[in-house]
């Protein structure tokens, strides 16, 4: 085992541990900021696989902005105990780990069984103007098509959270 | 004077591998003496700033500032070093331990990473990413989560308003300060920084991008959250927003890390906006010096001469005002690209 | 040679240690109080005056409604960064694309202030 194996090990047990404290924890609160830890955790393992790019995305979007609205959204429902705020009954309990289980044993059927290519050329050396070229040459329609999804995300979550502000 | 620090970099690596160690760890030694440089400018610069804050402030609303302990009070801040580092450590009992004890970490490691990717001179650079702009972006924008943490765990109604305010002033102006930057990167066409300042050895960018220069000025205060955008831990209404039950040394990492992002988004201004750097006469290393502390001591300025920012006008500027002008922008800086081609120009 | 992400990695290391370093310092030399500070003094400081109520309560919709049109965005800004970089190479055509796809995202940026999704109650 090299030092790199050595690495991935690390980083993949910090992050896998992070999103089995999301789950576990009892206070929501925490499980966010454990959640926040596993985005960053999966940030490393994209440096360590030297795609940059996606790894400073990872950063940007989901450790940046969607960990802040979801905790926007926790502090927007917050009513009770924090300490009770991310209850588990035991009846979810068995049928989640169930389903997890599954996953897992579907997931790694899959990459067992995928034998998979190995490029023998060299990393690229400017990903991003490969990206940019790719994105708006031969991938024009789903860029386009990514403005809108978020236009109408915007636009259904304006309307709930208005809706939720009428009841108030 | 020049490649003075190259030259010590470079005979200390050829007399590491003369000692038989191989390259990987000499690299590794000198990182390591590079981040302890590192960590000697953040001291030595917030100890700096920190005078100067009292100073600037004194002078401009006509009093002395601090001038008992040493000449020109210049070692008034280190006397409060000192004072920060011997206080008794307080953690109230109601607070969230462990993520009250994590967020000054955070917020500082965070604040100290962006250093990495900062062209201090021709070739000073720890890390010259491919990425580099974006890396900044990126790295700056999780400290929105150590405030989040701070004012959260601290279980005080001032810490918790003064971080959600905060936070959601800081993302409000994220976006502006992000948008500013790619018109500089559209005329580069390099998210390089060494290149972003090759390419301004001619003409500086502010010349092209002078709107871009002002969102990017006016967003990075926001982000900052120094006034007239401190709306956040605003003293008459929130004592001192999420900080307010730190005390000591936590609290010195506080402020230690808003000092030291003050210093790397200066220093990031200077380098995309007033060509880095490059400059003649003087040796690089001390340009992007003199052209940082030029950016804070405006950002002093402004701080000290207008009022604080009612907290709707604060949000709606950035939505908008700076958000469609950082915008138009972009494809101003588009149209403008192509009229120069045209005319051949460039 | 370090490749550039593993010297990241060493200097996210060697930065987590320093904040470490500085409480270890001050630990070292701040006074430890023998006798457990009493219930007082380990209070909220609201000003002297008692807290009221619980502090981890409902906050209003506005933050959440700002959260969500940063991350729209937020995810536009990644878009545009490899667009940028690649401006003068990828000519007029993808230049009108992005025109394009910021057209549809200021709809949401119209449709949020129309709204008053932007408005600080």
């Amino acid at each position: 085992m090299n030092l790199s194996d050595l690495v991935f090990i690390v980083t993949a047990l910090i992050t896998v541990t992070a999103a089995v404290g999301v789950v576990g924890f009892k206070n929501i609160v925490h499980s966010a900021l454990s959640l926040v830890l596993s985005f960053l955790g999966v940030a490393a393992l994209y440096f360590q696989l030297q795609a940059g790019f996606l790894g400073l995305v990872q950063i940007l979007v989901y450790a940046g902005a969607v960990s802040v609205l979801i905790i926007f959204a926790i502090m927007l429902v917050m009513d009770k105990d924090p300490d009770e705020s991310n209850r588990s009954h035991a009846k979810q309990k068995y049928w989640g780990g169930l389903i997890a289980l599954l996953v897992t044993l579907g997931l790694g059927a899959a990459i067992g069984s995928t034998i998979w290519p190995q490029s023998s050329g060299s990393l690229p050396e400017d990903s991003v103007g490969a990206l940019a070229t790719l994105l708006l040459g031969d991938y024009v329609v789903a860029f386009e098509v990514a403005a809108l999804l978020l236009l109408v995300a915007v636009v259904g979550a304006i309307i709930l959270a208005k809706g939720a502000g009428e009841h108030d | 004077m020049e490649s003075l620090f190259l030259d010590i970099a470079q005979t200390l690596t050829g007399w590491l591998q003369s000692l038989g160690l191989s390259a990987v760890w000499a690299d590794f030694i000198l990182l390591i003496i590079q981040f302890a440089c590192v960590a000697g400018i953040v001291t030595i610069n917030v100890i700096i700033l920190i005078w100067l804050e009292r100073k600037v402030s004194g002078f401009i609303q006509l009093r002395l500032g601090p001038n008992r302990l040493g000449p020109w009070g210049a070692f008034q801040t280190i006397a409060d070093a000192i004072k920060l580092l011997t206080k008794e450590d307080i953690i109230p009992t109601r607070t969230d331990k462990w993520i009250f004890r994590t967020a000054p970490l955070f917020f500082i490691t965070v604040a100290m990473m962006l250093y990495l990717v900062i062209p201090m001179g021709d070739g000073m650079q720890i890390v010259d990413l491919n990425i580099g702009v974006f890396y900044f972006i990126s790295l700056a924008s999780l400290s929105t989560i150590a405030l989040l943490m701070a004012g959260w765990s601290s279980n005080n109604k001032w810490s918790l308003l003064g971080a959600m305010r905060s936070v959601a002033q800081m993302i409000s102006y994220e976006i502006p300060l992000t948008f500013s930057l790619l018109g500089v990167i559209m005329i580069a066409g390099s998210l390089r920084l060494s290149d972003i300042v090759a390419a301004q050895s001619n003409i500086w960018f502010i010349v092209f991008q002078p709107v871009a220069f002002i969102t990017y000025f006016i967003a990075a205060t926001a982000e900052l959250n120094r006034g007239p955008f401190d709306m956040p831990e605003a003293e008459q209404e929130l004592t001192a927003g999420a900080y307010t039950e730190y005390t000591g040394m936590r609290w010195a990492l506080f402020f230690l890390a808003e000092y030291t992002n003050l210093v790397a988004v200066s220093a990031m201004a200077s380098t995309m906006f007033l060509g880095g750097w490059q400059g003649p006469w003087l040796p690089s290393w001390l340009w992007i010096i003199i052209k940082t502390y030029i950016i804070m001591f405006v950002f002093m300025w402004i701080k000290w001469t207008f009022p604080r920012i009612r907290m709707d006008h604060l949000m709606s500027f950035s939505w908008k005002v700076l958000l469609p002008v950082s915008l138009a922008n972009i494809v101003v800086t588009g149209v403008g690209i192509y009229v120069f081609k045209w005319m051949g120009w460039c | 040679m370090l490749s550039d992400y593993s010297t990241i990695g060493i200097f996210l290391m060697l930065t987590l240690a320093f904040p470490l370093a500085a409480m270890g310092m001050a630990w070292a030399v701040r006074p430890k109080p023998k006798c457990k500070p009493d219930d007082e003094k380990l209070l909220p400081y609201e000003c002297g005056v008692d807290t009221i109520g619980r502090t981890w309560s409902r906050f209003k919709v506005n933050y959440f409604l700002y959260a969500l049109v940063f991350l729209a965005f937020d995810v536009e800004t990644i878009f545009l960064f490899p667009w940028a970089v690649k401006f003068s190479q990828l000519g007029l055509f993808a230049f009108v694309e992005m025109l394009l796809f910021i057209g549809i995202l200021l709809i949401g940026l119209w449709y949020a202030w129309k709204e008053g999704a932007l408005e600080w109650h």
